[in-house]
């Protein structure tokens, strides 16, 4: 089971409070969690990367295991600990804005 | 006793506004979307309970929501927990430029602010215009400027490329909003004309339905570009019409108001005795279709109203003779703006005219501008005012 944390507006626009659980079949990457988060909720598409391009929106960041991991390739296994389950992947808003 | 809806949308979320005929008294309800940039929300004629929102933000991108019970709740169109029939996830917010090469010329560029020319990057949809015939049709100005069609209640969109494909298209360049296509008006006599206004390219009509376009810029003047009376680059904010003259069309530019007698072949300059003739909004009143509403800002540099008084100015000569409106209106200490899409009028038997500022002022008058109160003063600023008449 791996744990997504949204950020509030998404946790609103997907209808979600709390973690997002979600089950991973095979290698579980950037690109892999964010194909299930989106099956499963179909409005975040393009929320959190672009629908064309696939690249990471601007000004999202995905952090784990108190790492920044929004540079690895979308292709690279996540950290074991969230994998596992043990930690969330974190899906960080920009501090910026009015 | 019918009624009015006032949709708004704020640069944090939209608010409905509604009453009965009388006007005096308003429910309001929101904020709806709460945080995020609400750009347009705007009914169906065909079917009041539809209305369509563009929700938008810098960190989540474009949103576009539908509700079918007027407002009261809202859904993405095929973003829904379950999956279209196709079996795809939702893509009610995928707005994909058209670069196939049947479309005819599909451009990849245009001219950037240095002169230099930049690709063409979706950014927003600026203003959603309902069809008049069918409430599943709707069209979706956007930024970086073009036209998108949806004929499935919004869930899937469809670029009509020949805008962006006009020839001119390389010569288009931003204002300092961003290279927005704000305003679509749908011809009510002629199915397939439709005219558009980007900024800053100027105003296009079609003559069937979206395929080929043209510039509608003869008469124009901007000193802001390297020939003032060039075809395309002007910047126009907004574009009227009453339904009951479609060939007649009212236009605040940058500075300068005008208008046209021939669909847009040409314009000629109405600002008369206003004390400035810049702004952004410009409307006509329901029933006379020769009595418009502007409300001047100082100039481009200071986008507040001038002399810290809050006027609509109305003309009932169609142009050039103007008359100041102030009664209900702030007149010391007052600076706010009033967005392009900020205008709208209800169609009751004594016309309504609301507006919204940036300082989160809501403004009806229900005798036609003769009188002026606040609905609510304290929201975020005000991107955008529709206005649906109910039965």
């Amino acid at each position: 089971m791996i744990r997504v944390v949204l950020p509030a507006h998404l946790r609103t626009l997907a209808h979600v409070d709390g973690e997002v659980n979600l089950e991973i079949e095979g290698r579980v990457t950037q690109r892999s969690v964010l194909d299930a988060l989106e099956a499963r909720y179909p409005m975040l598409c393009g929320t959190i990367r672009d629908h064309v391009t696939q690249q990471r929106r601007p000004f999202l960041r995905f952090f784990a295991c108190e790492e920044d991991l929004s540079h690895e390739s979308p292709d690279a296994p996540l950290p074991e600990a969230v994998a596992s389950g043990k930690e969330p992947l974190l899906v960080i808003g920009a501090v910026a804005g009015g | 006793m019918s009624g009015v809806r006032v949709l708004v949308g704020t640069r944090k979320g939209a608010f409905i506004l509604t009453s009965d005929g009388k006007r005096t008294h308003w429910d309001v309800s929101g904020p709806h979307f709460a945080g995020w940039e609400m750009y347009h929300i705007k009914g169906s004629p065909v079917d009041p309970n539809r209305l369509y929102a563009s929700q938008s933000s810098g960190w989540f991108g474009q949103v576009i929501q539908r509700s079918s019970d007027g407002g009261k709740t809202w859904e993405t169109p095929g973003g829904g927990l379950t999956k279209n029939p196709e079996g795809m996830p939702g893509v009610s917010n995928k707005f994909v430029y058209d670069t196939s090469p049947e479309s005819g010329k599909p451009l990849t560029t245009h001219q950037w602010y240095d002169g230099t020319q930049h690709p063409w990057e979706f950014k927003r949809v600026w203003h959603l215009e309902p069809s008049l015939t069918d409430p599943d049709t709707v069209y979706a100005g956007v930024e970086d400027a073009a036209l998108f069609r949806s004929t499935d209640g919004g869930t899937s969109w469809q670029e009509l490329p020949g805008l962006r494909g006009h020839g001119t298209g390389p010569q288009w360049q931003p204002g300092a909003g961003g290279m927005c296509l704000h305003t679509v008006i749908l011809d009510p006599k002629n199915p397939n004309r439709i005219f558009i206004a980007i900024s800053s390219a100027g105003a296009f009509r079609t003559d069937d339905a979206g395929k080929t376009w043209r510039p509608i810029n003869r008469g124009l003047h901007s000193q802001g570009i390297p020939d003032p009376d060039a075809e395309v680059g002007h910047c126009v904010h907004r574009i009227a019409m009453h339904h009951s003259r479609p060939d007649v069309l009212f236009m605040q530019k940058h500075w300068d108001v005008m208008r046209s007698n021939d669909a847009g072949d040409s314009w000629q300059e109405v600002s008369g005795n206003l004390p400035t003739d810049f702004g952004f909004v410009i409307d006509v009143h329901a029933h006379e279709p020769e009595t418009i509403y502007v409300v001047p800002i100082k100039s481009d540099s200071e986008h507040f109203v001038p002399d810290g008084k809050l006027r609509v100015y109305r003309s009932r000569t169609g142009g050039n003779e103007w008359e100041a409106l102030t009664q209900g209106l702030p007149q010391s200490d007052c600076y706010v703006n009033v967005l392009r899409d900020a205008m709208a009028v209800d169609a009751l038997d004594q016309c309504g005219i609301y507006f919204g500022t940036t300082g989160g002022q809501v403004y009806a008058s229900a005798d036609a501008g003769d009188h002026w109160n606040a609905i609510v003063r304290d929201l975020p600023a005000v991107l955008s005012v529709e206005v649906q008449t109910l039965p």
